[in-house]
């Protein structure tokens, strides 16, 4: 069976006064129907433009420079905006970080989910509106009727990012793209949410792909990981392998930065240095100026290899397994 | 709601009030009008009687209180002019600025708003930086001269419209209007424009600012990812969102241009109120600018007690925590 779908080097670029930044910058991957695919970087590494590039929800000055996004058989950005409409919010869904943002605050509930299906599908209101009511059950939130006419600024965060994850799921996707959707809310509705949504896409064989900063909430969740650094992907791989052995000096960074329990009272690792600008970017491999095992070699930037089964990483000096932290 | 409707009325009675008092003040600080209205070679006793007549030699908290007293009861006082009650006068003229203002309004709004929006989702197209560029004209150039310049352009060089006046008019729910026959439209459009462009550059300017805010907006980015039509992401999504703004400039707007079309009034010859109280003011007739200053004040309060109430209407938000409160 070939990728539900299958991202190709991928180039987004903003057009900006200083210049142009490559804010995705070569990005493959594939994801199968029914996969969870985390991507997992810093702010300004990409992820989240990745996200909205497959959707072609690119805002100006940013557009999509180059590559293919292959959506089961169809090259989205070759296809345009016409075929693009056609899948948004139908085949390919999307949730926000934001919950706060993403519901238009003059519009009621019902206003728009129906429209969501109606996009979509030419059934009548009632029909349109008892699939809303429906959705809303799914995601678990009480008293659907009153909720429905009800205004976002009536719902709390998680009750709205609920209802933004009933919308994605009205048309009963083959993708969701979910741009770190729980990071603005707190962490026992983090909780809810996550297990909701995984849940869900298990239900439904809806493959998702997690876009988050945080590798503890999407190491639960995911069956592959990607993890990006100013615009590419430099390792990616099944979650557990990459949690248990990061090869790159980047994720285990990221990994041992995660607070644990054993090493309580000691101080956390923390990775020296900012997440480079985009428009002015080191030669070589982006990470060297801020990674322990950089040398003479790093001046050339590498390029993605495999490592072990099924795992890429993009470092001339990759960790072996089981190696101790320097 | 209607616990803030009767607190805003209120509060609407407040102004009036404290109007009242500075209207009256005012203009009894600018100048005797029996200067003006006798003829010079009247005696001494003739300028008394005449000043005893109008009430001129009372105190002005006395004359205040008069005013008031018959204001309550509907009559805000006889023109020293024409001998007949100020307010009668004033409403005979109300239906031209009413309609002047009406149509104004209509124009500024139903070309504004479109073409404000359009500037708003493109703008740095050649559309969108000439409806800029026209609207910095529209606000920047004197209102009576853009006037003379209609006149100039499409009046005499052209021919093609009436330069002054008002034209045939018919009956409309016991008004007379302009608008229903092609003499008076004829005379209508060129005021009307002319009073229309100030407001329509500033709505322009009003809903190109909110149209580009509310497109960055989550939102409106989520409606899209919903694979909604961009007409509708537009018509809706955003329409109804940079309407609050809007609506609040229009009310305040149009408030303005009953109350002060004075200029294009004066331009055009048009036979308004605003037209009346440049008379009034000429022959220092105080009645009439007293009831016309009164007049203008409720009919702005009313505007904006108008405008609060469709406000809840377009925004849930405020419907609800005025329910509250």
């Amino acid at each position: 069976m070939s990728a539900l779908l299958d991202v190709r080097d991928l180039q987004t670029h903003f057009f900006t006064r200083d210049g142009v930044a490559k804010a995705v910058d070569g990005v493959s991957f594939s994801l199968e129907r029914g996969q969870i695919l985390g991507l997992v970087g810093e702010s300004g590494s990409g992820k989240s433009v990745t996200g909205f590039s497959i959707l072609g929800l690119v805002d100006p000055p940013g557009r999509v420079a180059g590559g293919q996004v292959v959506f089961d058989g169809d090259d989205l950005i070759a296809g345009g905006e016409g075929m693009m409409r056609t899948l948004r919010g139908k085949r390919i869904a999307m949730i926000f970080q934001d919950p706060m943002m993403t519901l238009n605050p003059v519009l009621r509930i019902d206003t728009q989910m129906v429209e969501t299906v109606r996009a979509h599908d030419k059934v009548s209101k009632s029909a349109a509106l008892a699939r809303a009511r429906n959705a809303l059950v799914q995601v678990g939130i009480s008293s659907p009727d009153e909720r429905l006419k009800s205004y976002p600024h009536q719902f709390s965060g998680g009750m709205r990012q609920r209802v933004a994850i009933a919308i994605a799921l009205l048309h009963k996707p083959d993708l969701i793209i979910a741009d770190e959707p729980t990071t603005a809310l707190d962490v026992t509705i983090q909780a809810q949410i996550l297990s909701e949504v995984q849940k869900l896409c298990a239900q439904s064989g809806t493959a998702l792909i997690w876009i988050t900063h945080d590798l503890a909430v999407v190491s639960g969740l995911a069956d592959r990981l990607a993890v990006m650094y100013a615009g590419r992907i430099i390792e990616a791989g099944p979650t557990a392998a990459i949690i248990a052995n990061p090869r790159h000096p980047y994720t285990r960074g990221l990994i041992d930065s995660v607070p644990q329990g054993k090493r309580h009272g000691a101080m956390l690792t923390q990775i020296k240095g900012m997440t480079p600008s985009l428009l002015n970017l080191p030669q070589g491999c982006k990470f060297a100026p801020r990674c322990p095992r950089a040398d003479a070699a790093c001046q050339v930037e590498p390029a993605l290899t495999p490592a072990g089964p099924d795992r890429q990483v993009r470092c001339h000096h990759p960790h072996a397994d089981h190696e101790a932290t320097p | 709601m209607i616990v803030y409707l009767v607190r805003r009325v209120g509060q609407s009675l407040l102004a009036v009030m404290a109007m009242a008092v500075l209207v009256f003040i005012g203009v009894f600080f600018i100048g005797n009008p029996v200067d003006v209205l006798v003829n010079p070679e009247a005696s001494q006793a003739q300028i008394a009687a005449t000043v005893e007549r109008l009430g001129l030699d009372r105190p002005l908290y006395e004359q205040f209180g008069i005013f008031v007293w018959n204001a309550l009861q509907g009559d805000l006082g006889t023109s020293f002019v024409y001998g007949r009650p100020a307010l009668e006068i004033i409403l005979d003229r109300l239906p031209a600025t009413m309609e002047l203002a009406l149509v104004a309004l209509a124009l500024s709004v139903g070309i504004g708003i479109p073409l404000g929006v359009w500037a708003g989702l493109r703008p740095n197209s050649i559309a969108g930086r000439t409806i800029m560029g026209g609207s910095i004209l529209g606000f920047s150039l004197p209102n009576f001269w853009q006037g003379m310049l209609l006149i100039l352009v499409f009046a005499v060089l052209l021919g093609w419209l009436p330069a002054g006046g008002r034209g045939e008019t018919t009956e409309f729910l016991g008004m007379q209007v302009s608008f229903l026959t092609w003499d008076g439209l004829s005379h209508l459009i060129l005021p009307a424009i002319n009073l229309a462009l100030f407001k329509m550059s500033l709505i322009i300017r009003l809903a190109r600012a909110n149209t580009r805010e509310v497109c960055m907006q989550d939102y409106v980015k989520f409606a899209r990812a919903k694979g909604l039509s961009p007409r509708r992401v537009v018509l809706v999504h955003v329409l109804k969102n940079i309407m609050i703004p809007v609506v609040t400039i229009i009310g305040l707007e149009l408030g303005s241009m009953v109350a002060f079309a004075i200029v294009t009034e004066t331009v055009f010859a048009w036979p308004g109120m605003g037209k009346l109280l440049i008379d009034s003011i000429n022959l220092l007739d105080r009645p009439v600018i007293v009831a016309y200053l009164m007049l203008t004040v409720l009919i702005i309060v009313a505007i904006n007690l108008l405008v609060d109430v469709i406000y809840s209407a377009i925004d849930p938000r405020i419907r609800l925590s005025e329910m509250k409160g």
